[in-house]
C-alpha cells in the first residue's frame, strides 16, 4: 500500500466553517472543489469533517485504512489492548462511484474516473484506558500510538484520530472521493477538502490529503522546500516521518507548537510563516521582541517554500501562505460562513453571493474560531 | 655545517627586463634577494610568498618549483627524505604554519547542492528578500506566553543572543601570532559586515576596545591578557581547549615577538616566551570546564554567551555534548585542515578528523539528545568559499569560521612560514617595517568584500533552493546529496548518494 516514491504536490483547496457552528452537508464543498478539477490529476482527494460524530463526541474516532484482512487482525490485535474500543464498524462507501453533477467550469468529464480498488475502511471510536495515563496525558498517549501503528503495522494506516472529527481520503479525482464516502450524508461545521497533482504516481490512499493527528488536518497546496530540516526538527520531539510526504510536517509542528507548547495559533503560525526580519525590525514592542524571539527559538520550524495550507481543529479554521505568497489563496464571508479555497472561482460556485472577498496578504493567517458559546 | 638539503624553489630573473630598482630586494623579507650589480636569488631562501612578484614593475621575476630529480620512489616522496634531512641537521621537531595540506579527501567537494525546477519556484534573491541574519546562543526548547485579557506577552526569558547579519565569523587569531593591524583589519571589517572576530588567546590591544560588539574574546590555557575588563569588552566569550591545527598541543610564542605592546596586552614581562600549555590546568575534566564556564558568565554577569572551541578528534560527538551539559552556549568544531601560526607537522598532518564528519556526527548527537536547540554550532577547519559555508549550513551548523580565507583575503600566499615572523605581507609578524605593509583600512575592506561576496553567493543558492531564510538551510541535508562517497561516509554524514530522490 505504501510507496516508497517521494510526492510533491499541486493541489487545489477549499474550506469552509460555520462560525456559529451551524452543520451542513458535504456537497456543497464537494461541489467547490469538483470545480477546480483541473489543479487535480486524478491521484489523490480527499475531506476533513468536523462535527460529524455529535453522538460519540468525548470518543476519537480512528478512520483507518488496511491494506487486507489479515493486517486489520493483526492490527486490531494490537489496538485492543491500547483502547477501550466502543464502537466499530465499516465506513460506508459506494464503491466504483462517480461526481455526476455539473458545475459552472468548463471541465464536462466529470463521471468518468470511477472510484476503484479502496483498501479496507474501517472506523474505531474508542476511549483511553485510565491506566494508560499514569505517565502521559490522554492526548499525548493517542499521539505515540498513532506514530507507533503508522511506523510499524505494516499496511495499516491511521488516517484521522481526532474526537468528532473524521478525514475522508483516496486516490482519484476530489469530487468523485467526496461521493464515494457519501459525504452528503454527513453533516459539518468545519469542512476541508483538497484536489492532488502530485509529480508522480504512488497511488496510495494514505498519501492523499488531508493529513491529520488527533483533531488537526491540513490541506496544502504547495511544496515545503524546507522538509529536510522541519523534519530533523520534529524527530527529536518523538514524531515519526513515515508518509513520505512534506505535508504531514504541518500537521506535526501545529500539533507539538499549538497543544504541547501551548502556543496561540496565531502566533504558530508567525513561527511557521515568520515576518522577515526587515518588517520584525519595524514592529513595535512588545510585538517585535515576539517575533524575534519566535524566529530565534522556532527556526528548524519555519515552512519555506510555495504553500497555501488550510489547518482544520475542533475549534475553528485557519489558512495561510508562504513568506511571498507563491500559491494562491482567496478567503470570503457570507453571514457566518467563513470560506478560503485556492481560487475565488471554488467559493462563488457554492456562494455565488458573498458579503466580502479577499486576498490575505503574504505569511498573514486567516483565522477562523467558533463563536464563544458555541460547544 | 652546511645543510645539504637543496632549495625548494627557484628564483629567476629575466635580466633582460629587470631596471635593477631593487624594489625586490626591499620587499624580500626572508633575505632571498641581494643586490651586486645586479639582482642576486639566493634560492635556498625563498619560501615562494610572491611578495616580490607582485611588486616587480616589470613582471621580471618568476619563482619556480625546484623540479629536481630523485631516483622515483612513490613512498620515499623527496618531501619525505627532505623531513629526514633536516632533523638529522637540527635534531629538532620540524615546525609548520597553516593547515593540513596534504591530499585527504576533501568532503565538501564529494556534496552536491539541490535546486529548484517546477514544482517549487527557484527565488530571485535580486528582487526578494533573502534573510542571512543569524543568532548565535542558547535558545530554549520552547516558549512560554502570558495572555492578560488578550494582551499576550512572551513569558521566557531569552539568554543573551548574538546577531550576525552573515552567517561567517572570523577565526581566532591572537596578536602575536598576527599583527596589531590585521587585528585591526579583522576588527573593522567585523563591524562593517555585521560579524564577529576574535581575538585568540593574545588578549585584546586597547586601540580594539571600541569593537567590543563585534569581538570574540577567548581565554585560552596560557590565560593571557584576560582580566575582567577583557571579558567585558566582547560581544561574547570562548574558552579555548583545542585547535584543529594542533589538537592536544599548546602554544608558544618566542620571546622576540613579546614587544612593548604584546607584552601589555598579554600582561607579560617583554622578551619573555608566552608559552600556552597543552590542557588548561584548571580544567582537567568536564565537571572543571562547567566551573569555568560559569564563572566567566558570573564574570561578564550572564549578558554574553560562552562558548567552547575544540578541535575535531574522533570521539568529538560525545565530547560536543558534554559541552554542551556543562552550560556551553555555542560549540565550536576545528577540523583537522584549520589553520595556525605555528604547530609541529607531524600534528598538523597526522591528527584529528576531517570538519565535515565531525560537524555532521555533533549536530545528529545533539539532535538524538534533544539538546540541539541548547548550543550553537559554529564550523571551522578549512572553509573555502561560499559553498563549503553552505554546506556546512546545511549539515547542521548555525555559522562558520574563516581564518585562511580570512588572512588570504588580506594578501596571504599561504607560504607556511608564519612560525618564522617573516611574513612579507605584514599579517604574520610583529615587525615594525613588515607590519606597516598591512594598511587596516586595505585589509578591513578587502575582508568585508570577501563576506559581501559570499554572503551575495549564499543568497543565490538560497534562491535555487526555493528558500529565502538561512534557517530553511540550516540542518536540512536532504537537500545534499554525496558523488564518489562511500555508504559508510554517506551514512556518516547523513546524506543521500546523488541520483536518489527525496
Amino acid at each position: 500500500m505504501r510507496s516508497n516514491c517521494y510526492i510533491p504536490s499541486g493541489c487545489a483547496v477549499s474550506g469552509m466553517m460555520s462560525e456559529s457552528g451551524k452543520r451542513v452537508d458535504g456537497s456543497d464543498i464537494i461541489k467547490s472543489i469538483a470545480l477546480m478539477h483541473d489543479r487535480s490529476n486524478g491521484l489523490g482527494g480527499g475531506f476533513a469533517a468536523y462535527g460529524i460524530y455529535p453522538r460519540h463526541s468525548d470518543e476519537y474516532a480512528f478512520h483507518m485504512m488496511f491494506d487486507n484482512i489479515s493486517v486489520k487482525e493483526s492490527f486490531e490485535d494490537h489496538f485492543k489492548d491500547r483502547f477501550d474500543i466502543v464502537l466499530d464498524e465499516k465506513i460506508p462507501i459506494r464503491p466504483g462511484a462517480v461526481f455526476e453533477d455539473k458545475t459552472s467550469g468548463r471541465y464536462n468529464g466529470y463521471g468518468t474516473h470511477p472510484i476503484i480498488n479502496p483498501p479496507l475502511l474501517w472506523r474505531y471510536f474508542v476511549d483511553v484506558p485510565e491506566s494508560k495515563m499514569k505517565f502521559v496525558s490522554e492526548s499525548e498517549y493517542v499521539v505515540e500510538e498513532v506514530m507507533e501503528i503508522n511506523s510499524t503495522i505494516d499496511g495499516a494506516f491511521v488516517a484521522s484520530s481526532g474526537k468528532n472529527m473524521g478525514v475522508f481520503k483516496g486516490v482519484g479525482y476530489p469530487e468523485d472521493i467526496g461521493v464515494f464516502y457519501k459525504l452528503d450524508e454527513y453533516k459539518a461545521y468545519i469542512w476541508t477538502s483538497h484536489g492532488r497533482f502530485p509529480t508522480n504516481t504512488p497511488g496510495w490512499w494514505g498519501g492523499a490529503h488531508p493529513f491529520s493527528l488527533l483533531d488537526w488536518s491540513i490541506v496544502h497546496n504547495g511544496e515545503i522546500s524546507s522538509y529536510g530540516i522541519n523534519k530533523r526538527y520534529l524527530e527529536p520531539f518523538g514524531y515519526k516521518l513515515e508518509l513520505r510526504t512534506d505535508t504531514e510536517v504541518v500537521a506535526y509542528l501545529f500539533d507539538l507548537l499549538v497543544r504541547r507548547h501551548k502556543m496561540p495559533i496565531e502566533l504558530a503560525v508567525k513561527a511557521l510563516a515568520a515576518p522577515f526580519w526587515k518588517d520584525i525590525d519595524r514592529m513595535p514592542e512588545p510585538e517585535k521582541k515576539i517575533a524575534t524571539c519566535i524566529r530565534q527559538v522556532y527556526g528548524g520550524a519555519l515552512l519555506n517554500g510555495p504553500f497555501s495550507i488550510i489547518l482544520g481543529h475542533n475549534r475553528g479554521m485557519v489558512g495561510f501562505n508562504d513568506r511571498i505568497k507563491l500559491r494562491p489563496m482567496t478567503c470570503a464571508r457570507k453571514d457566518d460562513t467563513l470560506y478560503m479555497a485556492s481560487e475565488e472561482s471554488a467559493i462563488r460556485e457554492i456562494a455565488p453571493d458573498l458579503d466580502v472577498v479577499w486576498s490575505p496578504r503574504a505569511g498573514t493567517a486567516v483565522i477562523g474560531e467558533l463563536n464563544e458559546e458555541v460547544v | 655545517m652546511a645543510s645539504q638539503l637543496p632549495p625548494e624553489f627557484i628564483v629567476k630573473i629575466d635580466y633582460d627586463h629587470c631596471r635593477r630598482c631593487r624594489r625586490c630586494v626591499m620587499n624580500c623579507s626572508f633575505g632571498c634577494m641581494q643586490f651586486k650589480d645586479k639582482v642576486v636569488p639566493d634560492h635556498k631562501k625563498c619560501v615562494a610568498c610572491h611578495r616580490c612578484v607582485t611588486f616587480c614593475p616589470e613582471s621580471a621575476i618568476t619563482i619556480a618549483k625546484n623540479e629536481l630529480a630523485y631516483k622515483e620512489n612513490a613512498n620515499w616522496l623527496p618531501e619525505v627524505r627532505q623531513n629526514i634531512l633536516k632533523q638529522a641537521e637540527t635534531g629538532g621537531i620540524l615546525l609548520a604554519g597553516m593547515g593540513n595540506p596534504r591530499p585527504f579527501q576533501i568532503l565538501w567537494d564529494h556534496m552536491l547542492i539541490d535546486a529548484c525546477q517546477v514544482t517549487n519556484p527557484s527565488i530571485d534573491p535580486l528582487r526578494e528578500p533573502m534573510e542571512l541574519r543569524t543568532y548565535l546562543g542558547k535558545k530554549p526548547n520552547l516558549l512560554e506566553f502570558t495572555d492578560r485579557n488578550g494582551e499576550v506577552d512572551l513569558a521566557t526569558t531569552l539568554q543573551p543572543q548574538i546577531k550576525l547579519d552573515v552567517p561567517i565569523v572570523f577565526a581566532a587569531m591572537s596578536y602575536g601570532a598576527i599583527s596589531l593591524n590585521a587585528h585591526k583589519a579583522l576588527a573593522l571589517a567585523a563591524k562593517r559586515s555585521g560579524t564577529l572576530m576574535n581575538t585568540g588567546e593574545g588578549g585584546l590591544h586597547e586601540d580594539l576596545y571600541s569593537y567590543a560588539g563585534n569581538i570574540i574574546v577567548q581565554v585560552a590555557s596560557g590565560r593571557f591578557g584576560v582580566h575582567s575588563e577583557y571579558l567585558n569588552t566582547s560581544a561574547m566569550v570562548e574558552i579555548k581547549i583545542g585547535q584543529g591545527a594542533k589538537p592536544g598541543i599548546g602554544g608558544h610564542l618566542p620571546g622576540e615577538k613579546v614587544g612593548e605592546e604584546i607584552s601589555k596586552t598579554r600582561m607579560i614581562p617583554a622578551g619573555t616566551d608566552a608559552l600556552s600549555p597543552a590542557p588548561h590546568h584548571d580544567i582537567y575534566s568536564i565537571e572543571d570546564l562547567s566551573q569555568l564556564i560559569y564563572a566567566i558568565k558570573e564574570a561578564t554577569d550572564y549578558t554574553k554567551p560562552v562558548g567552547v572551541k575544540i578541535s575535531a578528534v574522533h570521539n568529538v560527538a560525545a565530547i560536543a555534548s558534554g559541552i554542551v551539559r556543562a552550560g556551553a552556549d555555542v560549540v565550536t568544531i576545528d577540523g583537522f585542515r584549520g589553520g595556525t601560526g605555528a604547530t609541529p607537522m607531524v600534528i598538523r598532518d597526522n591528527v584529528g578528523i576531517p570538519i565535515e564528519l565531525a560537524l555532521a556526527a555533533v549536530d545528529q548527537r545533539l539532535r538524538d539528545e534533544g539538546i540541539r536547540n541548547n548550543a550553537s554550532i559554529l564550523c571551522a577547519g578549512s572553509i573555502r568559499n561560499s559553498a563549503d559555508v553552505a554546506k556546512a549550513i546545511a549539515l547542521g551548523a548555525d555559522a562558520v569560521v574563516i581564518g585562511t580565507a580570512a588572512l588570504v583575503a588580506m594578501g596571504c600566499r599561504v607560504c607556511q612560514n608564519c612560525y618564522t615572523g617573516n611574513c612579507a605581507w605584514g599579517i604574520a609578524t610583529q615587525k615594525p617595517e613588515l607590519v606597516r605593509r598591512l594598511d587596516p583600512q586595505v585589509g578591513s575592506e578587502r575582508l568585508s568584500n570577501l563576506l559581501k561576496a559570499w554572503g551575495n553567493e549564499l543568497r543565490e543558492i538560497l534562491g535555487s533552493l526555493g528558500v529565502n531564510s538561512i534557517e530553511s538551510l540550516r540542518g536540512s541535508r536532504e537537500r545534499l546529496r554525496g558523488i564518489n562517497l562511500d555508504e559508510q561516509t554517506l551514512k556518516l554524514l547523513g546524506i543521500k548518494p546523488a541520483g536518489i530522490g527525496q
